[in-house]
């Protein structure tokens, strides 16, 4: 399916724009009325990060017209190992910054919008209309699901990309004929079992991979060429090199792209990813865990209090910075309770306090009396008491 | 039949990224599966022992749910299961 503009409508091409293009132009499958086309072409990047990176920079260098970005966040060092579009120099700037920048170092005719903001229910359906494709670069699924079913809803094309670790899945969602995200996940994990990047850890080179199938894809539907991902779920394995690929099926049972749609407008995705907002009394205990600010346990720790302090990460983790905590990977913990003694106090820690609260609420489970989550972990004890410990 | 095993179920799986169980249904692939790894049960089933929403299982390359006998389709030994997760990265 190309974006449905008439050959007469489509802008001519510059001189510039004939020698920028010619390795296009001579392409059978592109030739003037394909780039024409790409300059006609808007498209919308949700996320200007892992792969919202290779994504932009890869549509502007083909000649797209209009690329239309969002993103709220600032460039952090970490960010770096694997979101291209950013510089040592732009740590601490915004994301949409630095982005634009480098795009129209690359390609000066491109026209950026900038929207700095949270894709939001409140704002998703007025951002989205103007576009004639929208590109899934972000990192939740809340997000994921919202930016399907204002796709759904306003009839534009969803070209997904997804990455964990060392493997991505990459399809083209939302298309009259094709399935929608909620055809192939109708619901969400629920909150803390599918660990973020942050978490997990991704390989750096995994959303360049993805990115750019996904930059690919959006460039195939503008010009009506090739076989696209519609009704395919291209799986890409990086540490085997493997690439394969399922079949995706329209749910004529789907809530929102269905024969019968129960969904017909945006709904609260925080809320149907079960994820709770914390008002100021509950941010004290989550999920019946009470939690401990690093300040709390320095001040018991130099009282001569001892709790077992019990480190839930990774033994190359430990290797970089740890607060003397015994280290028992989390993955081992349900094998190792006898290491973990019932009458003390149990502090559990991680790098930021996520997978020491699943563990802790395990232990909780498995009948231990005293647990709390030490909140922020060891990124919050390097803020706020060791600034000179390493942080990862 | 092998059964391959996504990245976030390894850590319950022994750390393989795939198993081999003998079995005539795909029903009776599963039932091996956690059967040898308890610990997947409550990861790809809900309490009352449906499937999780948000995990897909391909026969080959064909989502079961559209398999007119689902889960009690029967396989052979070389046909492959593939647990498909939801996995939400991008940044």
């Amino acid at each position: 399916m190309a974006t449905t503009t008439s050959p007469n409508t489509l802008p001519e091409l510059t001189t510039d724009d004939l020698s920028r293009y010619s390795r296009h132009l001579i392409l059978p499958e592109v030739g003037m009325e394909g780039q024409r086309r790409l300059k006609a072409a808007r498209v919308l990047c949700v996320g200007t990060g892992g792969l919202g990176s290779p994504l932009a920079l890869y549509l502007a260098a083909a000649g797209i017209g209009t690329l239309g970005l969002v993103d709220f966040d600032v460039v952090d060092a970490s960010n770096l190992q694997r979101q291209i579009i950013h510089s040592t120099k732009d740590i601490g700037r915004k994301k949409l910054d630095s982005a634009e920048e480098k795009l129209l170092a690359l390609n000066p005719a491109l026209n950026v919008v900038k929207y700095d903001t949270m894709l939001s229910s409140a704002n998703a359906l007025d951002i989205l209309k103007d576009y004639d494709i929208v590109a899934d670069g972000t990192d939740n699924f809340p997000t994921r699901y919202l930016v399907n079913d204002a796709c759904v809803l306003l009839g534009k094309p969803n070209v997904y990309g997804s990455i964990f670790r060392f493997e991505g899945q990459a399809s083209v969602f939302a298309t009259k004929q094709g399935p929608c995200y909620r055809c192939l996940y109708p619901e969400p994990p629920p909150p803390g079992l599918v660990p973020s990047c942050a978490e997990g850890g991704v390989l750096g080179i995994l959303p360049g991979l993805l990115g750019v199938i996904q930059a690919t894809e959006a460039i195939k539907l503008i010009l009506g060429k090739g076989d696209s991902l519609v009704g395919r779920l291209l799986l890409v394995d990086a540490l085997n090199m493997r690439f394969r690929e399922l079949k995706l099926r329209k749910n004529p049972d789907c809530p929102i792209c269905g024969t019968n749609p129960t969904v017909t407008q945006l709904i609260d995705y925080q809320q149907f990813c079960g994820i709770v907002p914390e008002s100021r009394q509950e941010k004290a205990v989550k999920n019946g865990i009470p939690q401990l600010s690093v300040k709390e346990l320095k001040r018991r720790l130099d009282a001569g209090e001892d709790p077992l302090i019990l480190d839930v990460r990774e033994p190359y983790e430990y290797q970089i910075a740890n607060i003397g905590g015994t280290l028992i990977p989390q993955n081992d913990v349900p094998q190792r309770l006898a290491e973990i003694d019932r009458e003390r106090e149990i502090v559990v820690q991680c790098r930021s306090g996520a997978r020491s609260q699943r563990i802790a609420e395990f232990l909780v489970q498995a009948g231990y009396p005293k647990v709390v989550n030490l909140a922020g972990g060891i990124l919050a004890w390097a803020d706020e008491i060791d600034p000179k410990m390493q942080k990862y | 039949m092998i059964i391959y095993i996504p990245t976030p179920l390894r850590p319950y799986a022994a750390g393989q990224s795939s198993v081999e169980v003998v079995a005539g249904t795909i029903a009776e692939a599963l039932s091996s599966l956690t059967g040898t790894h308890p610990e997947l049960q409550k990861h790809l089933y809900t309490e009352q022992g449906k499937l999780r929403a948000f995990v897909n299982l391909y026969l080959n390359d064909e989502d079961i749910r559209y398999l007119p006998a689902k889960e009690a389709t029967s396989v052979s030994a070389t046909d492959t299961l593939s647990i498909i997760p939801s996995i939400a990265g991008g940044c």
